[in-house]
């Protein structure tokens, strides 16, 4: 297999992700097989290639740093899971 | 003519003559919703009311001579591009309550060209998907048949044109999410040069791979539309500053002297469809009888493009996709002790198994250790892909090919094994590695009858090309005007 069921379990933590214990087998397997197929990568000679991080490059996007109008708070907040005076409600941080 | 059976174009001639007005037009479309897409499931969201109030507005305009080709048009939207005040959930649960505060760019334009969006159309979930059946919210169904998929991610947006419950639609293509679905519906579909349309309030699923373009019955129709939301946009970084031709007057020559190139990689008797090699083969005589010269040429590397595509679209979505956290949109699994907790319980209740499936491959290979082969790896090899498109584009003006391998397949017939599912992607998904745009429009029929599509693709900002080739191919043929009996 290419991917143990172990690190399939770190990785998904790692994408804090959770798949229910008796899923795990399936997803691994499916991983497994589509990484194998990835592999075929390696039968290609990229010795000196330089990789592409977008097709079309540009350089320097640049703008003039200039005050505009943004959306208001209430907009920003308005599909907020839980609020409070003006701020987002997380569940405790710190022990 | 039943109005909502009318080309964009058509629509326009007879709303400037004011023989019919965009509220009838409008009603007719969302008459038309009401009575069909119980059958095709292609809406997540209509949006009746505001339609036809932007119909009002519409004829309005009209009556004062103000009308551009899009004025009063009924459209629909993928629903993963952001809509002001409307639900916009990328079919997926963890944002099926998501009310965008902003337009997407490509709305503004809509909107100031006065286009009447209908709704907001099905999707595989954030565009992870070749058949729409990874929605976590509805199933679409194909309106020639059914019991078949109709192709993804953007299937609501080609099930909608296809059965004529909008006029044309914005999808978006990652690795042929536009073409692709097109195809299995018989309709046109362009992917434009990564860069030509803003993704500004697109929501991201491989941002150096997505791009917004056109779903149409014609060609002109997609030329029409391409012509309204092109251009530069400050908000996109990676839009291009790059002037936008006329699409429309692109079409207007003929192709006499063209060379059109048909890869040898691309075997038309392994691995494709019968039926789908025949049409495509008889596409090739077409064009030598309409005066082009179709020429042999080779992609190299084409066969690695699923596996390098599969690398890079996992990464960028694990990455685009840590956004959902259920802090500050979108759904929050109330079941949780601590902030992690909080996360885990809320991702995994919220996207589905294909994105999750996705996620996990794009963390194992962006993640310690792995990212020179895997990341790094696909990076050099999509370098190789963009050179062999260069090299061919010294030989010939546009790429022949077909879309898909086979024409839309049975609903569930590729449910178990997701690898089966991203093989059939390997025509189209070179265009999204290289940048380069690409047309799918109807080139014949299975024996069943279904749809089958032709991919035209050519050089960066080429976009004029591929429409004159395909355009002079549509009005040589009469694929196009065949609609399905739903």
């Amino acid at each position: 297999m290419k991917i143990s069921k172990k690190e399939v379990i770190n990785v998904v933590k790692l994408a804090r992700i959770d798949i229910e214990e008796g899923a795990l087998d399936k997803f691994a397997g499916q991983i497994g097989k589509i990484l194998e197929y990835i592999d075929t990568l390696n039968n290609v000679d990229t010795t000196g290639v330089k990789p592409t991080s977008h097709a079309i490059s540009l350089t320097n996007a640049l703008r003039e740093d200039e005050l505009k109008e943004s959306i208001n708070r209430d907009d920003a907040l308005y599909n907020a899971p839980e609020k409070e005076d003006g701020f987002f409600v997380v569940p405790k941080v710190i022990e | 003519m039943k109005l909502h059976e009318l080309t964009i174009q058509d629509a326009h001639n007879l709303l400037k003559k004011k023989e019919i007005s965009s509220k009838e037009l409008t009603g007719a479309v969302l008459d038309r919703i009401e009575e069909v897409d119980e059958k095709t499931g292609a809406y997540i969201t209509v949006v009746k009311k505001e339609a036809l109030l932007d119909a009002e507005n519409a004829d309005k305009c009209i009556s004062k001579g103000e009308i551009t080709p899009l004025t009063g048009i009924p459209l629909s939207i993928k629903d993963l591009i952001c809509t002001k005040g409307v639900r916009t959930t990328c079919a997926s649960k963890i944002l099926e309550n998501f009310t965008p505060p902003y337009d997407a760019t490509v709305i503004t334009k809509l909107k100031k060209a006065g286009a009447v969006i209908t709704g907001k159309v099905n999707m595989d979930e954030f565009g992870m998907g070749s058949s729409t059946e990874n929605s976590g919210l509805k199933t679409t169904c194909n309106p020639w048949d059914v019991t078949r998929v109709p192709g993804g991610s953007s299937g609501g947006s080609a099930a909608s044109v296809a059965a004529d419950m909008c006029l044309g639609s914005l999808g978006s293509d990652t690795g042929g999410s536009i073409r692709q679905p097109a195809s299995h519906c018989g309709i046109v579909g362009m992917k434009p040069t990564y860069g030509r349309v803003s993704r500004f309030g697109l929501v991201a699923f491989a941002s150096s791979l997505d791009q917004i373009g056109p779903l149409t019955k014609n060609v002109s129709d997609c030329a029409l539309i391409m012509n309204t939301i092109s251009g530069y946009d400050p908000k996109d970084s990676t839009s291009v500053p790059k002037d936008v031709p006329d699409y429309l007057s692109a079409l207007e020559t003929g192709i006499e002297g063209l060379t059109i190139g048909v890869p040898r990689e691309f075997d038309l008797d392994e691995g494709v469809h019968p039926d789908v090699s025949m049409a495509v083969k008889n596409a090739v005589k077409k064009m030598e009888e309409l005066g082009a010269k179709c020429v042999d040429i080779s992609l190299p590397h084409s066969k690695y493009a699923v596996a390098a595509y599969y690398v890079i679209a996992t990464s960028e979505a694990s990455s685009n996709l840590a956004r959902y956290d259920g802090v500050k949109y979108g759904l929050r699994d109330k079941n949780q002790n601590n902030l992690i907790e909080m996360f885990k319980n809320t991702r995994k209740a919220g996207f589905g198994p294909e994105v999750q499936r996705r996620i996990t491959i794009g963390t194992y290979a962006l993640s310690a250790g792995y990212y020179d082969a895997y990341y790094g790896k696909a990076s050099q090899v999509r370098t190789l892909i963009i050179e062999d498109y260069s090299k061919a584009f010294e030989e010939c003006d546009v790429i022949l090919s077909p879309v898909a391998p086979a024409p839309a397949p049975e609903i569930g017939e590729n449910a178990e094994d997701p690898l089966a599912m991203y093989l059939a992607d390997i025509f189209t998904l070179s265009a999204n590695l290289a940048g380069i745009p690409g047309i799918s429009l109807p080139c014949g029929f299975s024996n069943e009858g279904l749809p089958v599509g032709l991919q035209l693709t050519g050089g960066h900002f080429n976009e004029e090309t591929i429409l004159k080739v395909a355009y002079n191919f549509e009005q040589a043929t009469d694929f196009h005007k065949k609609k399905p009996n739903i």
